[in-house]
């Protein structure tokens, strides 16, 4: 079972990741802790809907956060793929996923993200990191910290250093 | 200016100690060469022909002489000593070791400098008019905004990995000389009819390949919204702006597809959710910030007696009266003046300069002018608030450094990047021909007779030089390996901002003078009382240039 980074700990990924299609209405989801792509849960909704504590749906870097909304709330986790580690729209979904659409559960960065990234990640709201095939997880976890202090606001600190200086 | 409290310096030491991390991952093989590439870039570190380039953020221009003195220590201890004035008031070093860049951060650091997200896809060192708080036609002073922007900026978590880098430009002033109109963002700081501050937005500008004038997506957002619709706006391009072409991932292609409208309702609508949230500025940091900005200790003084000074002087020495008229501009202090010390003595690359300069700049900055300086967009230095009566005294300090060239405005005060000498993304040398140019047009007279005169000279289609705005814009062109330069006139920066036209086929780099001669004689033989070269180019049009220069190209 390969590892990832959850809430400051390293732990086994105990979910499966269902790759998209092109044909989401027949893609069999199977039982268990899948993620599923937004597409096969957009049209799959009605069958999946009382499993969905248990599911996990993933959104493509290209797939905005607005098209999932308020139907991120009850699912055991969100993931944001990103195709490129250069590729930052993720940053901008995991913010509203959050602050605009209030997810709180176990929001996930997969695909190709490097460690340097962790700390923005975590800012915008990411509590879990899949870091890819032989990374280095608990040397990774420093770059969590990298910064102590902040000038803006982000889900992990409400408010912009200015409300808060001394 | 804005001095660092234990916060700022906490986040820059940190900063520090991530880069020296990354690096020596990098140096031990640890952290692969495509994903070093964006760290580095994102602390201003390229790796050019010659060697890495190190840009510095000198944010909106300003410098003290602390600072002065360290950018000389660096220049002298880890470079070639000499460093070089962006276009965007930065300062670049061109020869450091890669090992030795966290030092250098480090070194920076301690004087309240950091070189973080100046270059990258991300949002980058915020730029400003360089006579801000001096100048007679300033309506609000925009540096406080500067450097609220600056902090809002730096490390923002959801902006680091735009489609492309993103520049914010701010002035305060009736003329624009920030050039905000092509920028990603221009703002100018405006009073609506109650003397309530607040910005005109502009989005969407740019030079590069595709030059596009800004449009006006918001005509009077109060100062407190400002954060908050910088994120809205940054927020859209982030999840819009395309990343299937570098070419065309600049938020001005995203504008101009969606429609400038459109684009403002999208802006609109995520503004509505993040309106009058924690992002929303108080009136304590508003206040925090502008006290980041005192006047200096001006002394009350007698302007007729200085003015009557200063005419004496200048028949006595009829150089100084030349240097008066080009380098020296007005005060809104009675008794005070502004001085541009030129970087463009000819032979000198545009913008360069040496450790003893910086250092010979920090003792006249401290004896003549509050301890201040700034860094301007056409890669000159200002020292802002020298006295009228001790400006005889200041030239002939800054004559033998070689600081008074007084040519300020001319055409030999050319905006220059570093092009293929330096630079592994231009398409031909531009260097050479400003300095070709430059020799041309070498009779003082001559060129004050030619009145002001923008040439910029960029060395390819990325425009660092700013080509497209200047009243002569000179493109260096690569065809079949051979290095060639197209020519274009009526471009302008400024309040009346335009981009120049293209005059025709490009030139071998022999003709280059020869071409600017001929476009130069245009002028001065169809020029009426008064006009201006951008004047007359107005008026005519290109035709009566494109037709004399090609007659004797042929």
């Amino acid at each position: 079972m390969s590892k990832l980074i959850k809430d400051n700990v390293i732990t086994d990924n105990s979910w499966e990741l269902l790759e998209a299609t092109d044909s989401p209405e027949t893609t069999t989801v199977p039982a268990g802790s899948v993620i599923v792509p937004l597409v096969v849960w957009n049209a799959q909704k009605e069958q999946l809907e009382s499993r969905k504590a248990s599911l996990g749906v993933w959104l493509n870097s290209d797939e905005l956060a607005e098209e999932l909304a308020g139907d991120a709330q009850g699912f055991g986790l969100v993931a944001v793929n990103f195709p490129g580690f250069m590729d930052g729209r993720g940053f901008s979904a995991a913010r509203l996923l959050r602050e605009r659409y209030g997810y709180e559960g176990e929001l996930r960065a997969i695909g190709h993200i490097i460690r340097d990234q962790l700390f923005f990640l975590k800012r915008c709201g990411f509590n879990s990191f899949e870091l890819g095939e032989g990374v280095d997880l608990d040397a990774a976890m420093a770059s969590l910290n990298d910064f102590s202090e902040t000038y803006q606001a982000a889900v992990d600190q409400k408010l912009p250093l200015f409300r808060r200086r001394a | 200016m804005y001095q660092y409290d234990e916060y700022d310096q906490k986040i820059v030491r940190e900063r520090v100690a991530q880069f020296r991390g990354q690096t020596e991952r990098y140096l031990a093989g640890e952290l692969k060469d495509e994903e070093f590439l964006p760290l580095r870039l994102q602390n201003g570190l390229y790796i050019q022909r010659l060697a890495p380039m190190l840009r510095v953020n000198v944010p909106y221009g300003m410098l003290n002489t602390t600072q002065l003195r360290k950018l000389a220590h660096i220049a002298r201890h880890y470079d070639k000593g000499y460093c070089h004035v962006s276009t965007r008031q930065n300062i670049q070093f061109n020869w450091p070791e890669l090992a030795e860049v966290p030092d250098i951060l480090a070194e920076l650091a301690d004087v309240e400098m950091h070189a973080t997200q100046s270059s990258g896809s991300c949002i980058r060192n915020v730029t400003s008019d360089q006579f801000a708080g001096i100048s007679s036609d300033e309506i609000v002073d925009p540096r406080p905004y500067c450097e609220i922007i600056r902090q809002w900026s730096t490390f923002h978590p959801e902006f680091a990995f735009l489609p492309r880098k993103f520049k914010i430009a701010v002035t305060g002033a009736a003329s624009d000389r920030a050039a905000v109109q092509v920028h990603d963002i221009g703002l100018e700081v405006v009073k609506n009819d109650a003397g309530e501050v607040g910005f005109k937005v502009l989005v969407g500008g740019g030079l590069g390949r595709t030059p596009v004038i800004g449009s006006v997506i918001n005509e009077f957002l109060p100062e407190k919204h400002i954060l908050s619709y910088l994120e809205a706006i940054v927020r859209i391009y982030n999840q819009l702006g395309r990343r299937d072409n570098k070419y065309k991932a600049r938020i001005k292609i995203l504008v101009k597809a969606m429609g400038a409208d459109k684009f403002a309702d999208k802006v609109n609508a995520e503004f509505a959710h993040l309106k009058d949230g924690p992002t929303t500025l108080t009136p304590e940091e508003i206040q925090r910030a502008s006290a980041a900005f005192p006047e200096p200790a001006y002394e009350t003084l007698d302007d007729a007696a200085a003015q009557a000074l200063l005419q004496q002087q200048s028949t006595e020495t009829p150089a100084f009266g030349k240097w008066l008229t080009r380098n020296v501009r007005d005060h809104r202090v009675a008794g005070y003046a502004a001085v541009t010390l030129s970087l463009k003595p000819t032979g000198v690359a545009p913008g360069d300069i040496t450790d003893r300069q910086l250092e010979a700049i920090a003792d006249l900055a401290d004896q003549f002018s509050f301890g201040e300086a700034r860094t301007t967009h056409e890669q000159n230095i200002v020292l802002g608030d020298i006295r009228k009566d001790q400006l005889f005294a200041f030239w002939q300090a800054a004559k033998p450094l070689g600081f008074a060239t007084p040519n300020i405005g001319t055409l030999t005060d050319l905006i220059c990047c570093p092009g293929g000498d330096f630079c592994s993304l231009a398409n031909a040398k531009s260097l050479p021909i400003a300095e070709s140019i430059q020799r041309q047009f070498d009779d003082l007279d001559y060129l004050y007779d030619l009145g002001d005169i923008d040439l910029n000279i960029s060395g390819c289609m990325n425009a660092c030089g700013h080509h497209h705005v200047g009243h002569i814009g000179v493109l260096g062109v690569d065809k079949k390996g051979e290095e060639f330069y197209q020519v274009q006139l009526g471009g302008n920066a400024g309040t009346e901002t335009s981009l120049g036209k293209v005059l025709g086929p490009a030139f071998g780099a022999e003709d280059m003078p020869a071409v600017i001669q001929t476009l130069i004689d245009v002028y001065v033989s169809k020029r009426v009382e008064g006009e201006q070269f951008i004047d007359t180019y107005n008026r005519i049009g290109l035709a009566p240039f494109k037709e004399q220069v090609y007659v004797k190209a042929d």
